[in-house]
C-alpha cells in the first residue's frame, strides 16, 4: 500500500484524529508513515489541513499540490479548497456538511451553490451525508470515522486491521460508537451507487 | 511519534531532570510530554527568560536540564542565552527553539540559526522524529563534552509531523558535583574577559569536531548535482531530486568547512537548499566556495516543499486541478468566548486598541476590527504609553491596551510599572480567562494549578496591579457589557493609570456554565442585527432575521444583552 492522503476540514471536526488513525493503520501494516499536523491558531474554527503519507521510505511529511491519491474533505467549501492537492485520477471523499464561514454568517457572502457538482466536473467524487450517518450511529462528532469507513471500503480493504487502528487511537470509552460509525461509513459506500457508477 | 514528543523522549532517555519552558507554537508539546515522565521535573515558567535561567541554574547545579520555546521566545531569553555561552554549564543543557517558516502561528519568520552563530553555541537540526530523539540525546552529550549549552532547532514541519521512532531506555545520571567558581560563573567584566577567550577556543574545538561528527552525513549518488541542506529541507530534496548527492548537515552551527569543501570538489554543481535566510549560503560564499544556486532558486519567504524544490531545479511537476473559487475561513473566536464581550464594547466605543499576543489577537479581524496594533508579547502596555506621549491626552483617553492574563504575567507587568513610575495615564484591560488559550490551554500563574494539574497558588491580578502602584483597578465580568462600558468610559477619562480586569474563564474549559442553545424568535426579531455586532459564529443572518445555530451555540447569553426586543430566549442549564 502506497497512499498519500490530504485530510481537510474545519477546526473542531476531528481531522487530526482521522490522520492519527491512518498513521496507526500504516504502523500495523508494518509500513513507513509520516503525518503532518497543524496546531495553534488555525484550530480556532479555521480551515485545518493534515497530511498522511503511507508507503516505504517516505521523505517529506507533506503531500504536495497534485500529489494526493485521496482527499478526505469534511465540508463542502473545504473540499473545493483542497482540489489542487488531488492527483490526476485521484478520488475525493466528501462529507457534504456545510459550515458557514464568517463571511456567510454575517451576510457578506453566499455559501457556494453546487460545490459538489463543480467538483464532479473535475474529478471523481464520493459524497455522503456523513453527519447524519454519524448521528444515527450515536455520536455526531464521529464524522471522521464515517469518512474513514468509506475510505476503507473504497480501497477494498479488510476492516479488521482498521478496527484495530481505531482502537489504538480512540479512548476506550468512545471505541464502540466510533467503530459503529466506521462500519456505517463502510456500509454506505458498499450500498451506494457511486461504487458501481 | 510527533517530533515534539520525540524530543521529549530523547531528553528523557538522556537522563534530563528538569524542563522549564513557556508555551509557544510549535514547541509546546515537548514540555507537555516531558511532564508525563515521572523522572522529569517539568514546569511552565512565566516567560522564556525565566525558563532559561531556571535551566541554567539546574545545569550549574549538576543536573541535565532543558528549556523549550518558539523562535520569538528566544528573543525574550536572549539575555541569559548570550552569557550562559560564557559561563558554560556543568550538567548538560539543551535549548530547543522551534522556528515557524510560513508563520502558521507566529508574528514573524525569523531564522534562529543566527542566534547560534552570534552566541557561539553549537546548534543541531533534526530532519524527522527519529532524529528529534537521537539529536536530543546527542545534544546533552555534546553540551557536557564542550561545557556549553547546545541549541536544538526545529521547524513546524518537524515539530508537528509524526514518524516512526525506536524507543530506548533512560540512562539515569548522577547529579554532577557542584563547586563554587566565581571566575566561571560570575560574569563581571574581569571574569567575562577571561571567559570570552574560552568561548573562542571552544568554538575552534567544536569546528574541528563537526568535520568528523556522524551527525553530518555525505550521501554520494550522482555527482552531477550536489546539495547541502538540513532539517526538513533535506526531506524535500530527497523527494524532489532523488538522484542528487547530498551533504546533510545535522549540525548547522558551526559548519564543517573541510567537509563542505571536500563535498564541493566531488560534485559537478553545488547547490544550497535551505528554508528562510541564506545562512549556509552566505558562509559558503564567504569561504569562496562557488555555488550553482541557492536562494536565487528557492526564495527567501515561506516554507519550502518538494514541489517548490522541483520547480527551483526546473523539474517536471505533477499536473494540477485548477484552484476553485471559494471562501476564506480564517480562525475566529469560539462561540461563548469571553473575549467577545470586551471587544464588542471596545468596537462600539471606537477605542484605539494596542493589542497583544493570544487568542484575543483575533479581535483584529472583521467584523470586530477592534485592534490597532499587535507587535510581540507584552507590547500592548508599552505601546499605549508611547501613543499617549506622542499624541497627547485626548488620544490617550481613547486608547486601551488589551492583554491576556498569561501575556500580562509574561511581560506586561514591567510595562505597567513603567506607566505608573512615569505617570503616563494609560488604561489597561486584562482579558483574564485563567489560561494560556491559543497554544492549547496551558495553565499559568493565574490559573490556580500547575503543569501537572495540581493546585498552585493563584496570582491575584488586581492585588498585583495595586502593588505596582495602580490606584484604579476594577474587575468586571467579561459578559457584563453595561459594566464594561461604564468602566471603560470612567477609566479612560481618568488621568491616572488604570486597569480593568475583564474576567471569565475560557469557554472551551468552562463546561460547567454551558447551557442549552438559545433561540431567536423570528416573530419578535425586527432584523436590526444589533446582536451580530458581537461577531458570534453561532448567530447567522437569515434573510431579514437572525438564526442561532444550535450546533454552535453554547448558551453563553451574551447576545441576550444586545437584543432590545427580547427576541432571543432559551438557554437552560445543560
Amino acid at each position: 500500500m502506497k497512499m498519500d492522503v490530504v485530510i481537510i476540514g474545519v477546526g473542531g471536526q476531528g481531522t487530526l484524529l482521522a490522520s492519527r488513525i491512518l498513521g496507526a493503520l500504516a504502523d500495523l501494516k508494518g509500513l513507513d508513515v509520516k503525518v503532518s499536523e497543524v496546531h495553534g491558531m488555525s484550530q480556532r474554527g479555521g480551515s485545518v489541513i493534515t497530511y498522511v503519507r503511507v508507503g516505504s521510505d517516505i521523505h517529506s511529511p507533506m503531500v504536495d499540490l497534485g500529489g494526493a491519491d485521496v482527499v478526505l474533505a469534511f465540508e463542502q467549501v473545504e473540499a473545493l479548497r483542497a482540489l489542487p492537492y488531488l492527483k490526476r485520477g485521484g478520488v475525493m471523499i466528501v462529507g457534504d456538511q456545510k459550515i458557514n464561514p464568517l463571511s456567510v454568517i454575517t451576510g457578506q457572502a453566499a455559501y457556494p451553490k453546487g460545490a459538489l457538482d463543480a467538483l464532479r466536473q473535475q474529478c471523481r467524487v464520493l459524497s455522503l451525508d456523513a453527519l447524519s450517518i454519524a448521528r444515527e450511529a450515536g455520536e455526531v462528532r464521529s464524522v471522521n470515522l464515517v469518512l474513514l469507513g468509506v475510505l476503507c471500503a473504497y480501497l477494498g480493504e479488510d476492516p479488521e486491521l482498521w478496527h484495530e487502528a481505531v482502537a489504538r487511537v480512540v479512548k476506550s470509552a468512545f471505541l464502540e460508537v466510533n467503530l459503529k460509525a466506521f462500519d456505517a461509513g463502510r456500509r454506505h459506500y458498499e450500498e451506494s451507487e457511486e461504487r458501481n457508477g | 511519534m510527533l517530533g515534539n514528543e520525540a524530543v521529549a523522549r530523547g531528553a528523557y532517555e538522556a537522563g534530563v531532570r528538569l524542563v522549564s519552558s513557556y508555551p509557544g507554537t510549535p514547541s509546546t508539546e515537548i514540555t507537555e510530554n516531558c511532564a508525563k515522565y515521572p523522572e522529569i521535573y517539568a514546569e511552565w515558567a512565566v516567560n522564556e527568560k525565566v525558563a532559561m535561567e531556571v535551566c541554567v541554574g539546574a545545569a550549574d547545579g549538576g543536573a541535565r536540564a532543558m528549556c523549550c520555546m518558539k523562535h520569538v521566545g528566544v528573543n525574550v531569553a536572549a539575555d541569559p542565552l548570550f552569557t550562559v555561552s560564557y559561563t558554560g554549564v556543568n550538567g548538560g543543557m539543551v535549548i530547543v527553539c522551534a522556528d515557524d517558516p510560513a508563520m502558521h502561528s507566529s508574528q514573524n519568520e525569523q531564522d534562529s540559526r543566527f542566534y547560534a552563530r552570534s552566541a557561539h553555541l553549537m546548534m543541531l537540526e533534526p530532519a524527522d522524529s527519529q532524529e528529534c530523539s537521537d539529536f536530543a540525546r546527542a545534544a546533552f552529550d555534546l553540551s557536557e563534552r564542550f561545557d556549553a549549552p547546545v541549541m536544538l532547532r526545529l521547524t513546524t514541519r518537524i515539530a508537528h509531523a509524526r514518524s516512526m521512532v525506536t524507543l530506548g531506555e533512560r540512562r539515569e545520571r548522577e547529579i554532577k558535583p557542584y563547586q563554587k567558581d566565581i571566575r566561571k560563573n560570575v560574569m563581571m567584566p574581569g571574569m567575562a574577559r577571561g571567559r570570552h577567550v574560552v568561548v573562542e577556543e571552544r568554538e575552534k574545538e567544536q569546528a574541528a569536531f563537526v568535520e568528523t561528527s556522524e551527525l553530518n552525513r555525505v550521501e554520494m549518488r550522482d555527482p552531477a548535482i550536489g546539495v547541502i541542506c538540513s532539517g526538513i529541507a533535506y526531506q524535500y530534496v530527497r523527494e524532489a531530486l532523488p538522484e542528487a548527492s547530498v551533504l546533510k548537515l545535522g549540525i548547522v552551527y558551526p559548519l564543517p568547512e573541510k567537509l563542505i569543501r571536500e563535498f564541493a570538489s566531488k560534485v559537478q554543481a553545488l547547490y544550497v537548499v535551505e528554508e528562510l535566510e541564506p545562512f549556509f549560503e552566505t558562509r559558503l560564499r564567504a569561504w569562496g566556495i562557488s555555488l550553482a544556486g541557492g536562494k536565487n532558486l528557492t526564495g527567501l519567504q515561506g516554507e519550502l516543499s518538494a514541489r517548490r524544490v522541483e520547480e527551483a531545479f526546473g523539474r517536471e511537476t505533477a499536473p494540477l486541478y485548477p484552484a476553485q473559487e471559494t471562501l476564506n475561513r480564517p480562525p475566529l473566536m469560539c462561540a461563548g468566548c469571553p473575549h467577545r464581550g470586551p471587544y464588542s464594547v471596545l468596537a462600539k466605543l471606537k477605542m484605539h486598541v494596542t493589542g497583544d499576543i493570544g487568542c484575543y489577537t483575533l479581535g483584529a479581524l472583521p467584523p470586530l476590527s477592534a485592534v490597532d496594533t499587535v507587535l510581540c508579547m507584552g507590547a500592548s502596555i508599552g505601546m499605549s504609553q508611547g501613543f499617549a506621549r506622542a499624541r497627547g491626552r485626548e488620544f490617550a483617553q481613547h486608547t486601551v491596551a488589551v492583554i491576556g492574563d498569561s501575556t500580562f504575567l509574561h511581560s506586561g507587568v514591567t510595562s505597567l510599572i513603567n506607566a505608573v513610575y512615569n505617570r503616563t495615564g494609560i488604561t489597561v484591560m486584562i482579558l483574564d480567562n485563567r489560561i494560556t488559550g491559543m497554544t492549547g490551554h496551558q495553565p499559568n500563574p493565574a490559573s490556580g494549578r500547575n503543569i501537572y494539574g495540581e493546585p498552585a497558588p493563584e496570582i491575584d491580578l488586581a492585588a498585583l496591579c495595586r502593588a505596582c502602584g495602580v490606584n484604579r483597578v476594577v474587575t468586571v465580568d467579561s459578559f457584563d457589557l453595561a459594566g464594561l462600558e461604564k468602566a471603560l468610559k470612567e477609566e479612560t477619562a481618568s488621568d491616572e493609570v488604570s486597569v480593568i480586569i475583564a474576567r471569565r474563564p475560557c469557554a472551551l474549559l468552562d463546561r460547567k456554565s454551558r447551557k442549552t442553545p438559545l433561540k431567536a424568535d423570528p416573530a419578535v426579531c425586527r432584523g436590526c442585527f444589533s446582536c451580530m455586532k458581537i461577531s458570534c459564529p453561532a448567530i447567522e443572518k437569515r434573510d431579514k432575521h437572525v438564526w442561532i445555530n444550535p450546533d454552535q451555540c453554547v448558551g453563553c447569553g451574551l447576545c441576550l444583552e444586545t437584543c432590545r426586543f427580547g427576541a432571543i430566549g432559551g438557554g437552560e442549564k445543560a
